[in-house]
């Protein structure tokens, strides 16, 4: 009589892993057979692609739905530009401070939020975005409201030339984007992964069973902030010049990671890598038409909350029975 | 620093804040639904009312004749056609499409109308003051715009107590199944529910419109203080919720005498107090 | 005259089959009872008779008329009227309110509230608290009242005895009598089988969702029942 054993990976997910090593690495490779504004359309998938697997993370595995991620981006940037500015730190590690330090920030704010719930909670995140916007305005050191640029010698101390500095901001694009992937990979396979499926489908039936809510829920909430915070700093390297309104845009850095994850598929790794595709495909073709991308954009996700909540991810899994990172654990037989 | 004057100004202000609240009250306290478009439609109904002062030529207040009935059509339609259907399950449907619908509205009226901003233009009536007896100078429009807010709180208490369809609404906040059991049509009352709270949004938004001046952006920033003034006063009250306007309307008008960056802080830090120090706001009454 | 039949009658909750091929009679005027353990599918199938479950339209006939898988609000509207497991009245109303709204649909007919406080003359008394702080008997009969409001011809009652004390529990079955003898066909659910089967006309015994045994009420076989209850 055979037994039972814990499976995780399937062939397709081997199959997808190896091919995902291959792209990575073609990508990693893009400086020397791309063009500039090339290395800029792949970074910026690559940094919207982290925003959305980490919001993912919060919404479709904590059930925490936050409007307000967008205060993380605006102080990650602002941390970086502070650090660089004022306190001369290199940029390249100021980048790791910054999220650090929208990681510490966010725990003080974990408290006050987490006395929200649902929709409540979301709109809760929305507002503490909006203090954190009016308050950085406020500050003249920081550019007041209208905001302040990275000077060239700062940007100089990543590399003397502009080519070796882009090179190098879009290396660590991609592997921040990178990292984060394993972050969100690691935190859905570890037991915070397990107790988050089981908080998100009911919080009071994994609290009777001794699940810490409260502590796994601020543990992803602070470091999906921390994460956030990363990305925030790296996206002002690239545009170079921040204000409040740009940093803590509820528009640019939550409106269309929400719509990522929503189209792509909420709740699993493969759906905002999805949606990021979509979104930017729908961009590039609609790119003539103004605002008629975002009411498409929005009308799609509509449709699919209504019709398919499982995203175009899930449509497809369902189809092929497909995951390709496997986070479940499958029940299997070992051989008698 | 006049503090009379401050206060005044801030509990006048409250008043259009609580017009503002009571939709998203109305259609949480019955559907259990946080509509994240309504700043939008509070925006809507200002254009709508624009497109009805120049192109039939009415002044702001006669506009509301139209732009009632026709925002209450909208609310009906969009509760009836699309939000009936994302209740009942988990949290993100509703979350998420009255999100997109908000995108929707706002992108669409930029389209329609351009981002460039607008006011509608009342007349004498909008610089007008009364001077009271102590020396101090209250404005007519704001003193009509309160005045209007406690006669619609009013009158929804009045539906709400004393009238078989406000029976029928706390029967199916209560108990959605049993209600529908006693033979209460639940898709139509919840559409009914939100096209009277788009009747508050409506006067909400021409009175706001002839007040400041409005874009297709400003939908956001309102739906934050709808939400501000509902939570300060607490989920489940009418009154609760005036009051809780009146709470933000002062916090901003302190805020206001340092800078108009400073209005909109000090609204937000009054909101995270209430929500640090009594989460359930100060006349909570819903049952969870 | 057979007032409801159900005919082959199935439900599910999501994948879960609760019902199987249900067959019920209640003749117009007829008090019947339907017993069964816990789960045994009695409330699903009241459930299914009011709308609340999805069925074919064929699978349930009132008064003629297929009204299978039409929503509760409608059925109500026909004529079928549901005194709901576990009282459920509505907290933020208070008694009077309560009943008020069980005339919601406005059906014509001889109960109204005067005849409802007339029947229940502790409720009059009470008319203006809110219904929860009544106590469980006073609740089951504001249930009841709340139901007689939209004139039904067809009164469900589900588990009217869950909860209460004795007394309580003879006052309400001395009501339905009542009730019972002015004309209104009544379906009544219980687990308290001497109380069902002395109150009705018929029984009906479920099991794990079919009918198991049934037949006139005054005929009964203990062992039957047993057998037929606990399916040994």
């Amino acid at each position: 009589m055979g037994g039972f054993e814990i499976e995780r990976s399937t062939q397709a997910s081997r199959a997808f892993a190896v091919f995902g090593v291959i792209l990575v690495a073609s990508l990693a490779a893009l400086p020397y057979w791309g063009g500039p504004g090339d290395m800029r359309l792949v970074a910026e998938m690559a940094y919207y692609l982290a925003l959305a697997q980490l919001w993912n993370l919060l919404a479709g595995y904590a059930g925490l739905v936050s409007v307000g991620q967008q205060a993380f981006v605006g102080l990650g940037a602002y941390a970086l530009f502070f650090a660089t500015a004022q306190l001369g730190i290199h940029p390249i590690v100021a980048v790791a401070l910054s999220g650090v330090f929208a990681g510490l920030v966010s725990i003080p704010v974990a408290f006050v939020v987490f006395r929200l719930r649902g929709a409540y909670f979301a709109v809760g995140t929305w507002v503490v975005a909006e203090i954190f916007a009016l308050s950085v305005s406020l500050v003249p050191v920081l550019g007041g409201g209208s905001g302040l640029s990275l000077t060239p010698a700062i940007v100089r101390q990543i590399a003397p030339d502009r080519a070796g500095r882009e090179t190098i901001v879009y290396w660590l694009s991609l592997g921040i984007c990178v990292v984060v992937f394993a972050v969100v990979y690691l935190m859905l396979r570890s037991r915070h992964g397990l107790a988050l499926t089981a908080i998100r489908d009911s919080e009071p039936a994994s609290a009777s069973l001794g699940v810490d809510t409260f502590r796994t829920k601020l543990i992803i909430y602070v470091v999906t902030a921390l994460c956030t915070g990363f990305v925030g700093a790296l996206i002002f390297i690239w545009k170079l010049r921040l204000s409040p309104e740009a940093g803590f845009s509820v528009n640019d850095w939550t409106v269309v990671v929400i719509f990522m994850v929503v189209i792509g598929g909420i709740g699993t790794l493969e759906g905002p890598i999805v949606g990021m595709l979509v979104y930017f495909v729908l961009r590039e073709l609609l790119a003539d038409y103004g605002t008629w991308y975002l009411i498409l954009l929005g009308t799609v996700a509509v449709v699919v909350m209504l019709r398919a909540q499982e995203g175009l991810w899930g449509l497809i899994a369902r189809r092929f029975d497909l995951e390709l990172f496997p986070v479940r654990r499958r029940l299997g037989r070992t051989e008698p | 620093m006049n503090w009379l004057s401050i206060l005044v100004q801030g509990v006048l202000l409250g008043g259009l804040y609580a017009l503002f609240a009571i939709g998203l009250s109305l259609s949480f306290g019955i559907m259990r639904l946080v509509n994240i478009a309504h700043g939008d439609l509070i925006v809507l109904s200002a254009f709508v009312a624009l497109v009805v002062v120049n192109g039939l030529g009415m002044p702001p207040f006669a506009s509301l004749a139209v732009v009632i009935p026709a925002m209450f059509a909208v609310g009906y339609a969009l509760q009836r056609g699309l939000l009936n259907y994302t209740l009942g399950g988990s949290l993100l449907p509703p979350l998420l499409v009255t999100f997109g619908v908000s995108v929707i509205i706002q992108n669409l009226l930029l389209e329609g109308f351009g981002a460039h901003v607008r006011r509608l233009q009342a007349g004498a009536i909008e610089t007008e003051s009364i001077v009271l007896p102590s020396g101090l100078a209250v404005g007519v429009f704001p003193l009509l715009v309160f005045a209007i807010a406690i006669v619609a709180i009013a009158s929804l208490q009045l539906l709400f107590f004393r009238t078989g369809l406000g029976r029928a609404f706390r029967a199916a906040s209560d108990d959605a199944t049993t209600a529908e059991l006693m033979g209460v049509d639940n898709r139509h009352l919840y559409a009914l529910a939100m096209a009277i709270a788009m009747v508050f949004t409506a006067l909400a938004g021409v009175l706001f419109a002839i007040r400041t001046t409005f874009d297709p952006a400003s939908g956001p920033i309102r739906l934050i203080f709808a939400f501000e003034a509902v939570i300060i006063g607490g989920l489940g009250s009418f009154w609760g919720t005036l009051v809780g306007g009146m709470v933000l309307g002062i916090a901003q008008a302190i805020g206001a005498a340092l800078s108009p960056t400073w209005q909109i802080l000090a609204g937000h830090i009054a909101f995270l107090v209430v929500l640090i120090v009594k989460p359930s706001g100060l006349f909570p009454r819903t049952r969870e | 005259m057979s007032l409801l039949r159900t005919r082959g009658l199935r439900a599910f909750y999501g994948d879960f089959q609760a019902l199987f091929d249900v067959d019920v009679d209640v003749a117009d005027g007829e008090t019947v009872a339907m017993i069964g353990a816990n789960g045994a599918g009695k409330t699903t199938f009241l459930r299914a008779v009011m709308g609340a479950l999805a069925a074919e339209p064929g699978m349930v006939v009132y008064d003629g008329h297929p009204i299978g898988g039409r929503s509760p609000h409608d059925i109500v509207r026909l004529g079928i009227a549901m005194v709901p497991e576990g009282r459920k009245l509505f907290p933020s109303l208070t008694v009077e309110e309560n009943l008020l709204i069980g005339a919601y649909c406005r059906r014509p007919g001889h109960w109204n509230l005067e005849r409802v406080f007339a029947l229940f003359p502790m409720l009059a008394e009470r008319r203006g608290i809110p219904a929860d702080s009544l106590s469980g008997g006073q609740q089951q009969m504001a249930a009841i009242g709340r139901a007689l409001m939209s004139n039904p011809r067809l009164l469900l009652c589900d588990e009217l005895s869950l909860g209460l004390a004795p007394v309580a529990i003879k006052d309400i079955y001395a009501c339905l009598a009542a009730i019972a003898a002015e004309g209104t066909t009544l379906v009544i659910v219980e687990q308290d089988i001497a109380r069902a089967l002395a109150a009705s006309d018929r029984f009906y015994c479920m099991q794990e969702g079919r009918v198991a045994l049934s037949g006139p009420a005054d005929q009964v076989n203990r062992q039957a029942i047993t057998t037929a209850y606990f399916g040994v």
